[in-house]
């Protein structure tokens, strides 16, 4: 990753940023041509950022960028200069005691080979900062952008909802559970 | 799947910019938001010698509406498009086109510049700018010219930029008050490639006749296209659903393109004349219903 580091010193070539990565002020020299999702993985080990097709369409590199969900290899990293990045490690690393996200996906089986598991509980995470019930097939729309290759999204759909109901336990706003298609609050789905 | 080797510029003023794009000509690649330039990149089906990531240059990111326009800025988000209430209210066909750009991970990203400069030909954004009459303000070593969108897409991929030029924002004539629009696509999936999409924008005269009107075509060719046969058979006539069902074939003609994996020639054409008949009917009723925010 670094094959032009003793390069350092043409700006069109090499950079030093500073981004904030998980909350904490990050400052690293980055091939200009390295992608986001490369080095986050690879210079940063946050190895939740998954790698599958590389060219935009699987979804598995997504991360945070200033709130916002965006695929990681469609950015350059010299592109997160100055802007706020998070990954799935800035959630719990715990396991017995989880990020209510993170225990959802457990307790409704939101998973099955875990490659899709750190976008989705991303997408989640920015979905519900909209304070907001969604039906099930609004889910499904929402969380369109990421593949799940065990085509496991019955259940990732029962993940995103529990966690709701988790976030908003206390606020004010009525949290009903979805309308569309499924909906099954059976922690043990299938079982 | 990394990207090759290029020099990386990121300007801080349209000056600049082009400035090296005049440097580089049509060695340089500009960087918007990247969505369909670093796919690209990564699978090096281009290896520019020099990238201009245009993201710094702040002035590109203004979104204003004017007096008789709403002057989108090339760097303005596409996300913004759908989320921002002066937009709906000023052209309330890009809030309806926008969602069906990729994904919210691709819009949130994706420019309006860089979809127009992209020129896709399955791609939504240009689809409203050749059916609403937008203009294109293009910036030079010369100074700024303002192209119609009808001219500025040339063809697959293709536009009028010159390669000492930067597309700097794309004006849209704001919305009449009274005026109703329908946009309808069909992909495979959500998210997917258009296989044929129709935009529709049009008025109403007192007696429910067709005062004026606009359908733009997308992925029937290798560019957007205006359907001017069945505008010009639905002017002045009261649009029933007979009325707009016979106008609509007209579009068949107009399909140009061969089969692909995606869909046949007989298909497609299938396809444009339906799409476009149910655009146009969403345009009358939201018309006959004021449905304007």
């Amino acid at each position: 990753m670094t094959t032009q580091a003793h390069m350092g010193a043409d700006p069109t070539v090499q950079r030093v940023i500073t981004a904030r990565i998980n909350g904490r002020d990050v400052t690293r020299a980055v091939d200009t041509r390295t992608t986001l999702a490369d080095w986050l993985r690879d210079e940063l080990d946050l190895v939740s950022v998954h790698l599958g097709c590389e060219h935009g369409v699987c979804g598995a590199c997504t991360v945070l960028l200033d709130g916002q969900s965006v695929r990681a290899c469609l950015l350059l990293a010299v592109q997160a200069d100055g802007h706020d990045v998070e990954t799935v490690e800035s959630l719990s690393g715990d396991p017995n005691d989880l990020h209510p996200i993170q225990q959802a996906f457990h307790e409704e089986h939101g998973l099955q080979c875990g490659f899709c598991t750190p976008a989705m509980v991303l997408r989640t995470k920015e979905i519900l900062e909209e304070r907001r019930e969604r039906t099930d097939e609004e889910v499904r729309q929402e969380i369109s952008g990421i593949l799940c290759r065990c085509t496991g999204y019955q259940n990732i759909v029962n993940a995103v909802q529990c966690a709701a109901r988790k976030l908003y336990a206390g606020s004010p706003a009525p949290i009903a559970s979805g309308t569309g298609t499924g909906g099954s609050t059976d922690p043990h789905p299938g079982a | 799947m990394k990207p090759p080797r290029f020099a990386y510029y990121d300007p801080a003023s349209v000056a600049e910019a082009v400035e090296l794009k005049s440097r580089f000509g049509t060695d340089a690649l500009v960087l918007a938001g990247g969505q369909s330039l670093m796919q690209d990149l990564n699978t090096r089906r281009t290896r520019p010698d020099a990238l201009l990531d245009i993201n710094r240059i702040t002035s590109l990111q203004e979104l204003q509406v004017g007096p008789t326009h709403l002057e989108l800025g090339a760097l303005v988000r596409q996300h913004r498009l759908e989320t921002d209430p002066a937009v709906r209210r000023a052209v309330p066909l890009l809030t309806g086109v926008t969602h069906h750009i990729g994904h919210v991970e691709n819009r949130h990203r994706g420019t309006v510049g860089g979809s127009m400069a992209q020129a896709d030909p399955w791609a939504e954004l240009p689809t409203a700018a050749v059916t609403l009459d937008a203009e294109m303000v293009i910036e030079g070593p010369a100074g700024r010219r303002v192209e119609a969108a009808r001219d500025f897409f040339t063809g697959r991929g293709t536009t009028s930029i010159a390669p000492d030029e930067l597309l700097v924002a794309v004006r849209f004539p704001l919305t009449p008050a009274d005026a109703g629009w329908g946009f309808v696509e069909v992909a495979r999936r959500e998210g997917d490639r258009a296989m044929a999409a129709a935009a529709a924008q049009l008025r109403l005269d007192d007696a429910g006749r067709v005062a004026s009107i606009a359908i733009g075509l997308t992925s029937i060719t290798d560019h957007p296209v205006r359907a001017a046969e069945t505008e010009a058979q639905l002017l002045g006539q009261v649009p029933t659903a007979d009325a707009v069902a016979a106008a609509a074939r007209a579009v068949e003609q107009q399909v140009d393109r061969a089969d692909d994996v995606h869909a046949t020639l007989g298909y497609r054409r299938h396809l444009a004349i339906t799409v476009t008949q149910r655009a146009v009917l969403a345009a009358v009723q939201r018309a006959q219903e004021g449905d304007r925010p």
